[in-house]
């Protein structure tokens, strides 16, 4: 049934309809009537940003956080420029997220208006969808196609320009029928081929060294992918590593797990890439942090990919079994195929391969030297994930964008998904402040930390500030090396430690700068003292800068240096990082 | 830059491309809404794909449908990609790859304007014939041809012209179907 109401009133409505209880924006001069709309009523709750950046990033937390959709509100013009970062890295990263952005009369389009641009043009190529709404009638069809198309398939960000004239318009609103709200074009495929998942299991059931390589599509699938993903590791007996954007979706204290792979990857879960013969991957898009290089990659495997996006298969490299579908769906045919053929694991025969990984695993790539005197980045995380888990609240976790982010990837643990929040597409330097106050507007009881550097915490800094606003009691865990840590270690690796520009000069105290804001702030700079600074930082109800005074040039290990395969990975003990590429790797520009 | 100087890697994989490329014809059925052509387009300019003609016009229009012909070059890799992206796009309903997918018509439409007088102006007419150009305008010292046929047969009616006081062409791009009786 239609119900009369304004352009802003229904905007407000459709969200509340959606089940959307929060939502981060701030105001501008086309967006009046929606936050009009918005003063008189309590259904959605308003979070003031400081910068629209900062909006975007905590509703990818948001999202990435509960499952849900992150909603953003936003002015015309600069209110949505400053949106395209977050909406491209939510592109990269598959999150879902509504952004409404607000634009100058329909009248005035075209004309240069104040605070006029072309959002839907500019965002075209940063969303996975966009509208411009001209006329009332519609609103609500777009308002609830915006949903569906977000949060289905390969999720991403929409957008929804509207413009002022028709947020003050008069029409008919109607509610979501999302049983029956079918798009004409838009039919993302779910269920994989039986037949292919069929051919996959068969492939699984003669593997003598097989490997789970899963992904962020796991996660994005909702939890029960990560329970069945747990039950067929079990039911196989197979190890499993994952990307960075996967980290969670299998228990990191379970013995099948062999880290991360990639480019910062251990050496087990590399090696085991490169030397398996079947590959399993579930939800991940061979993505080029992953493979290294292409036509060394994983020689001798046969390859079962399942993929909801059927443009990631064969993208990249050639799969022997593709398998369109959502991993969840994927994962539990898999399950009851499996079951069906066999009832027991493989042990036996795959113990060789069992063997050959943990003599990998004895070499014990994420080692480091630790020190006495500095604090070493990789032992602050440690620490950090120690006390953590004395506590009794859920942890989150969300990073920046650096050395940092691949430390926490390889030294906090993760047993449960939708725990871990980071930048991986698109390595957004700024990203994991503002994540991190999205993460704890949806679970205000839960301890979120912003695992950051010094360098990338400064890009959205500002808002801390609305943490304060809304008494949101993150964690800034800072590694405060007074480098761009990653950017020198590229320098030091490739560019004859030639380090233009990859240094902090000028840095604020953070312990002031944190009080300024009405925020805490602890500086340590001594590993003896660090323990009891963290529990100081775990004890403050309210938003903590912890600033960690860390080793300076520190390099992030393990490392595939580029021009080379999997199997060529750099430790921790190698001695000259700059002699192992070669004449080859040189050439590559 | 002085050798020294030069960096000893990248922070990227670069292999090179073996396979050889094709000359594929797409045709993509779309919703007729606004922005539809900029998002084929800026599709295809994001990702690197290279197009040689593009067509587009409604076809149904109480479906409010139109149909993209698209004539890309690129490896068999690159144009499988080519389609599977392009039916990523919200508003694509359907991608087929005409010259994949058996035997297709091609036809492209060229108006083209000749000046001239004398026996040139004869010779103009005859060529035309040859080619069954027909006149649409006419004046005592030009024509202006409309021809109908393979991109190749207006090649070379063109170059024809050339010597005969060609002023100006202009094309369609092509519009392309399958043959027999399935459509898309």
């Amino acid at each position: 049934m239609a119900e009369k109401m304004t352009g802003a009133e229904m905007v407000i409505q459709a969200l509340s309809d959606h089940g959307v209880e929060h939502i981060f924006g701030y105001p501008g001069g086309a967006a009046l009537p929606i936050y009009d709309a918005m003063f008189q009523q309590d259904q959605v709750q308003h979070i003031l940003v400081r910068h629209e950046q900062g909006a975007t990033h905590m509703a990818e937390g948001y999202a990435r956080s509960t499952g849900k959709p992150g909603i953003v509100l936003v002015t015309s013009g600069p209110g949505a420029t400053n949106a395209v970062t977050g909406l491209t890295d939510a592109l990269m990263d598959s999150i879902p997220m509504i952004c409404i952005t607000a634009q100058v009369p329909t009248t005035l389009i075209g004309t240069d208006a104040f605070q006029e641009c072309d959002t839907v043009g500019i965002t075209r190529s940063c969303t996975k969808y966009n509208y411009l709404v001209k006329r009332i009638e519609d609103l609500p069809r777009i308002m609830h196609e915006a949903f569906l198309i977000a949060t289905t398939g390969r999720p991403g960000p929409v957008v929804i320009d509207i413009p002022k004239d028709v947020q003050f318009a008069l029409g008919d609103y109607y509610k979501p029928d999302m049983e029956t709200l079918r798009h004409q074009s838009y039919r993302p495929q779910m269920d994989g081929d039986s037949a292919a998942i069929e051919a996959a299991v068969d492939l699984m059931l003669k593997a003598e060294r097989p490997i789970f390589y899963t992904g962020g599509g796991v996660i994005n699938a909702g939890p029960e992918a990560s329970d069945l993903l747990r039950e067929l590791a079990e039911l196989t007996g197979f190890p499993v590593t994952s990307t960075l954007m996967g980290l969670g979706a299998f228990p990191a204290s379970n013995p099948q797990w062999m880290g991360m792979l990639g480019m910062h990857g251990t050496y087990e879960a590399n090696l085991a890439m490169h030397d398996c013969d079947v590959m399993i991957n579930i939800g991940a898009r061979f993505d080029d942090r992953i493979t290294g290089r292409i036509d060394a990659f994983s020689p001798h495997s046969r390859k079962i990919h399942v993929d909801i996006d059927p443009s990631s298969i064969n993208k990249v490299v050639r799969v022997d079994v593709p398998i369109i579908g959502d991993c969840a769906r994927v994962l539990s045919e898999m399950v009851r195929v499996w079951r069906s053929k066999t009832n027991q694991p493989r042990t036996e025969a795959i113990a060789p391969w069992w063997k050959q990984i943990e003599k990998w695993r004895a070499v014990n790539s994420l080692g480091y030297k630790n020190s006495d005197t500095t604090i070493k980045p990789q032992y602050a995380i440690e620490r950090l994930y120690e006390a953590t888990r004395k506590q009794a609240k859920d942890v989150y976790i969300t990073t920046e964008v650096g050395q940092h982010q691949m430390w926490a990837a390889q030294h906090f643990h993760f047993d449960k998904p939708n725990r871990w929040m980071t930048s991986g597409g698109l390595g957004t330097m700024g990203y994991g402040l503002p994540a991190a106050v999205g993460v704890q507007v949806a679970h205000p009881d839960a301890l979120v930390i912003d695992i950051a550097g010094e360098a990338s915490v400064q890009m959205t800094m500002q808002e801390l500030s609305t943490a304060v606003q809304y008494r949101l009691p993150i964690k800034v865990f800072i590694l405060n090396n007074e480098r761009m840590g990653m950017v020198r270690q590229w320098q030091d690796l490739l560019h004859g430690s030639r380090y233009a520009h990859s240094y902090s000069e000028s840095l604020p105290d953070f312990v002031k700068l944190a009080e300024a804001y009405g925020g805490k702030g602890i500086r340590c700079e001594s590993p003896a003292e660090l323990d009891a600074a963290i529990a100081e930082m775990l004890d403050y109800d309210g938003p903590v800068l912890f600033d960690v005074i860390v080793e300076k040039d520190e390099n992030c290990l393990p490392m595939i240096p580029s021009g080379k395969p999997h199997n060529e990975i750099i430790l921790p003990d190698t001695a000259n990082i700059g002699d192992i590429i070669d004449e080859k790797g040189r050439q590559l520009v | 830059m002085n050798a020294h100087l030069q960096p000893t890697g990248s922070a990227y994989f670069l292999t090179k491309e073996t396979q050889e490329i094709e000359r594929h014809t797409l045709s993509v059925l779309v919703d007729n809404e606004p922005g539809i052509l900029a998002r084929v387009v800026g599709l295809f300019s994001a990702r690197g794909y290279n197009i040689e003609s593009l067509t587009v016009s409604e076809t149904e229009h109480g479906r409010r449908l139109s149909r993209i012909t698209v004539v890309v070059i690129a490896t068999p890799r690159v144009l499988v990609q080519i389609k599977l992206q392009l039916e990523r796009l919200v508003p694509v309903h359907k991608v087929h790859d005409l010259t994949a997918e058996g035997a297709s018509l091609e036809r492209e439409l060229a108006l083209i304007k000749v000046a001239g007088s004398g026996d040139h102006r004869a010779e103009t007419l005859r060529l035309a014939d040859a080619f069954r150009a027909q006149i649409v305008d006419a004046s005592v010292e030009s024509f202006v041809f409309e021809v109908t046929g393979k991109p190749a047969k207006i090649d070379s009616f063109i170059a024809l012209m050339q010597p005969l006081g060609l002023v100006e062409v202009v094309r369609t791009g092509l519009a392309a179907i399958s043959r027999g009786p399935q459509g898309m």
